[in-house]
């Protein structure tokens, strides 16, 4: 593993009395791309909220290149340098792809008020600058011939796309995709490989929480695996596909001991 | 029309100017027009552009933000008081109304950030409920604040506000200016036409804005403007803090025309009907909510002149009082909007769209 990048450190996550995260630890190294697997119900999505400040974790840090992330402020998580997509897509429905990503730019410009009701020079050429970046952040995912299209009217699969440009608009240094493949077909998803293997090429780390243990194990250096909130195994794919309690924990443990 | 007039304010478009001139040149003989049938209807005009302008800032809260303001009516009350106690024998404080009519927006932005900090945790109803308390509370207070020391006068209010002044030059008297004569009205007409076409020029750009997207993501999703660091809080406070500013600038002015004001003007059915025109025209479309403002006001009191001699002349009395028909009329005409066009007469794009999706099967 290099450098690390993003420490999660005995994260605990409580939802009344059922424990959704229990103390759950792992380290995502610099310019990896880190798979998050484990069966339904496990925490995975869980873990995501509280890594992106949705969630308020009951015990634990987060620390981001050494530095704690304010986990209860998510638009300074983003500011800190983590960007999410969501599981069940969460576009900005009724705006064009364009302003999806051109909002996606509003953390990193700062033309307020006063700047956009007199239209200086300055507010002006950051405008310019936005559109300029979304375009070329369409581009980069493949969505440019839509980028007037109403985001709702995507196919599901170009909608899936918008929404990593639109994270990537935030210039994360993680970037952590929720199911991005889902509802994919098999086209799609090897398209969807490709340009996660680019945004890592790129110099973005990738966490990602993926069901196609094909994708994820073509696609990833790490995998975490959680069960019950636990992190039961951690490692390069190939050894945690042969982990006892993996195998336990998807299949049962009779297959475990077969096995 | 309405979308070559916000063309026309985005970028420098050549067709829509001919459009363009011929509305300015209608709006600038409208007054002198009008003036032939009687100074009321120049008054009415004036009102109507007032209300124009409260739409249009209550707009940038209901309209970008999709924040539901009940109580909008209370930062037009504190502008219009801050005018009345500034420039009036009340106080016997006489500032020109450069200097108030600033300080009021600032005051009735400060209300704005009053009212948001706590409350804005809270969406949809229960924002609505806050923020018609807060109205509410504006109000009463404007009612009751003559003990123990007598502030705002109480129910009688505050008279003989000054009219706006530069110099010898007064906004109430009558001039003559090659030829034509200039009434008070006319010329408070030309200033508030000046006005609105600052505010409308405002608002198209505060839309098209890194601000305005902002907004327009958190009324789409706020959790995803969130995830995208958006710091919701502050933004949804900027919404409110500029629909104040307006808000305040319309309650001074409206002070200095009328001469009075009391708290009467500022009940919950004003807030109501600042809101419906913003409803009715089309949220978050600048022509449509202008548009709204001029239907609800100016419809009601052509009834209101109409009405009457027409039932005199035609029955020999009045058998149905003008109010009576001007508030039936209102609400046959919203219900008659949310059958026909739910999203507005002029609704912004996005509006169109998410209520197009509505019926649609095409919703992911």
């Amino acid at each position: 593993m290099s450098t690390p990048l993003l420490d999660v450190l005995g994260v605990v996550k409580r939802f009344g009395g059922l424990t959704a995260l229990a103390e759950v630890s792992l380290t995502i190294g610099r310019g990896e791309i880190y798979g998050l697997i484990g069966p339904n119900g496990a925490g995975k999505t869980t873990l995501f909220n509280v890594l992106t400040g949705l969630y308020v974790p009951d015990a634990g840090e987060v620390r981001l290149d050494d530095a704690p992330l304010p986990l209860k402020q998510p638009h300074r998580v983003v500011r800190a340098g983590v960007a999410r997509t969501f599981q069940n897509i969460r576009l900005f429905a009724n705006m064009t792809a364009l302003e999806n990503v051109m909002v996606g730019r509003h953390l990193r410009t700062r033309a307020g008020v006063f700047g956009a009701m007199l239209r200086t020079a300055a507010t002006r050429a950051e405008e310019k600058a936005i559109a300029e970046r979304a375009h070329a952040l369409l581009h980069y995912v493949g969505v440019e011939r839509h980028s007037n299209v109403i985001a709702r009217n995507l196919s599901y699969g170009d909608q899936r796309r918008l929404e990593i440009a639109r994270a990537l608009a935030t210039e994360p240094r993680l970037l952590a995709l929720d199911e991005p493949a889902a509802g994919m077909n098999p086209t799609e998803r090897l398209a969807l490989g490709q340009l996660v293997g680019r945004i890592r090429a790129d110099g973005t780390t990738v966490l990602l929480i993926e069901h196609d243990v094909k994708l994820v194990m073509g696609l990833c250096d790490r995998v975490a695996v959680l069960d019950y909130g636990k992190r039961i195994a951690e490692g390069a794919p190939r050894e945690v596909q042969r982990d006892p309690a993996v195998i336990a924990a998807y299949l049962g443990v009779e297959a475990a001991h077969a096995a | 029309m309405a979308d070559a007039l916000s063309a026309l304010f985005r970028r420098r478009g050549t067709k829509p100017w001919v459009g363009l001139a011929l509305l300015a040149g209608v709006l600038l003989i409208l007054p002198f027009m009008l003036a032939q049938a009687g100074t009321t209807w120049v008054r009415v005009t004036n009102l109507t552009i007032l209300f124009a302008l409260l739409a249009l800032g209550l707009n940038i809260v209901v309209g970008f933000a999709g924040l539901l303001d009940l109580g909008y009516i209370a930062f037009y009350a504190v502008g219009a008081y801050a005018y009345a106690l500034l420039a009036s024998p009340h106080f016997g404080l006489h500032l020109p109304f450069w200097v108030i009519l600033p300080m009021g927006a600032l005051l009735a932005c400060a209300a704005g950030v009053l009212l948001g900090a706590p409350t804005l945790k809270l969406r949809g109803d229960y924002l609505a409920i806050v923020t018609l308390g807060f109205g509410e509370i504006v109000r009463i207070f404007m009612n009751n604040l003559s003990q123990p020391f007598n502030v705002t006068n109480g129910p009688q209010g505050v008279t003989l506000i000054d009219p706006f002044r530069i110099g010898t030059f007064s906004f109430a008297k009558p001039e003559t200016l090659l030829g034509l004569s200039f009434s008070g009205p006319i010329k408070y007409y030309y200033l508030l036409l000046v006005v609105m076409v600052v505010v409308i020029a405002v608002n198209l750009r505060l839309e098209d804005s890194r601000i305005g997207r902002a907004w327009m993501a958190i009324r789409e999703d706020e959790l995803a403007a969130k995830a995208v660091g958006i710091d919701t809080r502050n933004v949804k406070l900027l919404a409110f803090a500029m629909g104040a500013s307006f808000g305040g600038i319309a309650g001074g002015m409206f002070a200095a025309m009328q001469g009075f004001v009391s708290p009467e003007s500022f009940g919950l059915v004003e807030s109501i009907m600042v809101l419906a025109m913003v409803v009715l025209g089309g949220m978050g479309n600048v022509w449509g909510v202008v548009l709204g403002a001029a239907l609800l006001t100016f419809v009601p009191e052509l009834l209101r002149h109409t009405v009457e001699p027409l039932q005199k002349g035609v029955l020999g009395r009045v058998v149905i009082e003008p109010e009576v028909i001007r508030m039936l009329l209102f609400g046959a005409a919203l219900v008659l909007m949310m059958r026909f066009r739910p999203a507005g007469l002029f609704p912004s794009r996005a509006r169109k769209r998410e209520f197009a999706a509505g019926r649609g099967p095409e919703v992911p």
